[in-house]
């Protein structure tokens, strides 16, 4: 082309070039690539949630804080004594642990039921709360699942079993061997049976 | 020539002088034209403007002052996602496929678009896709809220809008898919004898790596918003925690995605910058070569730089650093990008007509959004900064400043090759000014918003932000409206003005402007000939 310059503003449209158009392929090939491309995408994108948990796994970053977890679990385990206690308070529930003591480890799951008769002939709502002794043991308590979680209510002469489902942690002081655990029923008084966050709000 | 004449007049449209093919409404749908393919684009994504414009508005309106004033903070969220959605898929990507199809085909001197059925085709998918969007508000539950990354879990708590968002998405992929590939194919095959790929026109230069973006990464997008739908609806569980899956999972391919999206946006509008700044320089545009080879830098260096949007999810530190300096390498590439701009306007005999103002704009906004960008990339200020005002200045000056301010410099530098008629010059410097004034009114305030902690996404506000947001709004509103001139202007053009020679600009280059004005109905059905010495390079 070099040979015949031409004007650009005089150039004639529909000269015919004497050189074939500069193709780098066909359109079919230009088309199976870009589709290939189009699939590649797809595949890729589907292969993602696999490779994206081999990857986080292989670099150890899929369980952000298990440093934290290997470090308490390089703690040792340890026998403990857990002692069981329970009162009512003047309100007809007749309310006692199944179990009196229990040999346990600590990191270790423990479940205990406790048992609850309503000796009235009226429905009675309580609220369990608990106590630990020592006291300070109590942070190391770490209740899954309590009876003592919301309030109760029982029917005229109901009889009920309920769970406590807790781990005792494996940082607990070492001087702490026996951990005894309290739960005084409290009756709710009548006109006020709502939950006490659900009293909150209104 | 009638036909072209009669751009936007679909309603009362005379039998084209070619004599074939159905007339009136069915012409338009039925088309298979390059230049009534791209005229159609180009008003869709007008209008697609208008409604995404609508929606800022409202969005500005609402944050005028502090406290809830028109809108509930649902309505809001969702205003400010089909906002950010229309914007992005219908409105700037439509337009710069619009100028491809229009010009391309005459740059290269192609008599069509390699597959004009399958054009056809892109551009009336696109339709459906914005009624499925905008519909998505008055179903039950409002459209998606999620904002345009459409984040899990809440993208899979919300109603049935978010589904036809995700539909709405695979259409639109479709569209560009199948648009990209007919560019590419149409820029690789159809280049006139001794155009070869190092002496084409920049324009589609910035269109071949675009094209191959899209086709890389609309796949992802699609994929993710799949894995969305079947966690949603068939129990699947890629994103939910409790069954397994990672809701960062799904940042990570967004952003893979999202992050080429940004320069599937702006490299098109490099290209048009590319042929105006040196038409209205009277030079040849400084450093071809470079030019071209940032174009590829910057398109290849935006795969792997997609967690700089995440550096809050926990990424380790080598992750931050690596993404880090990965970011602050696209500055060279682009930096390169924009001294080559103004060194074709050194020395040059410049004259300031709109598409030139448009361009300067664009060179002197999109190097601000730039920077800011660049201080983004910082992690330690980004940990800051994350989901602030300063990121919504950051990117409405590279989006709106950038992509838009460069789409009006490409129209009103090719409305005369369209229409065949001169626009309206003191309009279009009048469209021009109101533009960049209102723009930084609008914007430049929420940097400073950003820094003082604004959190974007929320219609409510502390008291000591209400200042600098009236200000914004007031900024907002004037740059909405300044938008309408548009309609006045391309109306005029359409309709009579001063008859355009063919090549209006006397400084501009390239085989467009040796066709007549308006661009006849079919053009260049034998190659024409093309002078490598005259080309851009």
């Amino acid at each position: 082309m070099d040979g015949q310059r031409l004007n650009p503003d005089l150039s004639p449209i529909g000269v015919t070039a004497a050189e074939p158009l500069p193709r780098s392929g066909g359109n079919r090939r230009v088309v199976a690539v870009s589709l290939a491309v189009v699939v590649g995408s797809l595949l890729f994108v589907a292969a993602q949630p696999r490779l994206y948990r081999s990857f986080c796994e292989w670099t150890g970053l899929y369980d952000i804080d298990r440093a934290e977890q290997v470090a308490a679990s390089s703690i040792p385990s340890r026998p403990v004594t857990l002692e069981f206690d329970a009162n009512s308070h003047d309100n007809g529930l007749r309310f006692r642990p199944e179990t009196a003591s229990l040999a346990v480890r600590t990191g270790e799951i423990v479940n205990v039921m406790y048992r609850v008769e309503n000796t009235r002939n009226t429905t009675v709502i309580g609220q369990a709360v608990p106590s630990y002794g020592p006291q300070h043991a109590g942070g190391y308590v770490k209740k899954l699942d309590c009876f003592c979680f919301k309030q109760q209510t029982f029917a005229p002469h109901e009889v009920r079993e309920m769970p406590v489902v807790f781990v005792l942690d494996k940082k607990l002081p070492d001087d702490v061997n026996t951990v005894t655990l309290s739960y005084t029923f409290f009756e709710v008084p009548a006109g006020s049976v709502t939950s006490p966050a659900a009293g909150k709000r209104s | 020539m009638q036909a072209t004449q009669q751009v936007g007049a679909a309603g009362h449209h005379e039998d084209d002088s070619h004599g074939h093919g159905p007339t009136g409404l069915m012409r338009w749908i039925t088309t298979t034209n390059h230049k009534d393919i791209g005229s159609m684009y180009l008003m869709f994504s007008f209008v697609m403007f208008l409604v995404g414009g609508a929606m800022s508005l409202i969005i500005r309106a609402e944050l005028m002052s502090p406290g809830l004033q028109y809108v509930s903070p649902e309505f809001y969220n969702q205003m400010l996602t089909l906002h950010a959605l229309i914007m992005v898929f219908g409105a700037i990507m439509p337009a710069f496929v619009g100028f491809a199809n229009w010009m391309i085909p005459l740059m290269i001197g192609a008599p069509d678009m390699a597959f004009a059925r399958m054009n056809n085709w892109s551009f009336w998918l696109l339709p459906p896709a914005a009624i499925l969007l905008s519909a998505s508000i008055f179903v039950p539950g409002g459209a998606a809220g999620t904002g345009w990354t459409l984040y899990p879990p809440l993208s899979i708590q919300m109603g049935m809008g978010m589904d036809m968002a995700i539909f709405a998405i695979h259409i639109l992929g479709m569209s560009s898919i199948m648009g990209s590939i007919n560019i590419v194919t149409t820029i690789l095959n159809m280049r006139a004898p001794g155009m070869t790929l190092m002496k084409m026109p920049m324009f589609c230069w910035t269109w071949l790596v675009t094209g191959f973006l899209l086709i890389a990464t609309m796949p992802i997008l699609a994929g993710a918003v799949t894995m969305l739908l079947t966690d949603r609806h068939f129990g699947t569980s890629f994103f939910n925690a409790a069954g397994g899956g990672d809701p960062v999972l799904f940042q990570h391919i967004f952003w893979f995605f999202g992050h080429p999206e940004v320069y599937i946006i702006a490299l098109p509008a490099f290209g048009v910058v590319s042929h105006v700044i040196p038409a209205f320089s009277r030079k040849r545009l400084f450093g071809y070569t470079s030019m071209v080879y940032a174009i590829a830098a910057i398109g290849l260096i935006s795969f792997f730089v997609w967690a700089h949007h995440m550096y809050v999810t926990g990424i380790p530190l080598t992750g931050q650093l690596y993404f880090m300096y990965a970011t602050m390498l696209i500055a060279v590439p682009t930096g390169v990008k924009v001294f080559n701009w103004v060194t074709t306007m050194w020395r040059g005999s410049l004259t300031f007509e709109t598409p030139m103002l448009f361009a300067l704009g664009f060179l002197v906004l999109f190097t601000i959004g730039g920077l800011t960008g660049v201080v983004l990339a910082m992690t330690a200020v980004d940990i800051q900064m994350q989901d602030t005002y300063y990121v919504v200045a950051h990117f409405h000056y590279v989006m709106v400043a950038g992509a838009l301010f460069s789409a009006f410099a490409g129209l009103y530098y090719w409305l005369p090759k369209w229409t065949g008629h001169m626009y309206n010059e003191g309009l279009g410097k009048l469209h021009f000014w109101l533009s960049m004034i209102f723009f930084n009114v609008a914007f430049f305030p929420q940097h400073f918003l950003g820094l003082a902690g604004m959190p974007r996404r929320i219609p409510d506000y502390a008291q000591q932000f209400a200042d600098f947001n009236m200000v914004s709004s007031i900024g907002a509103f004037g740059f909405g409206f300044s938008q309408l001139l548009v309609i006045v202007v391309v109306f005029q053009a359409l309709r009579g003005g001063a008859k355009a020679a063919a090549r209006p600009w006397e400084g501009a280059r390239g085989l467009e402007w040796t066709v007549p004005s308006p661009a006849p109905h079919h053009t260049f059905e034998d190659p024409p000939a093309f002078d490598p010495a005259e080309s851009e390079a």
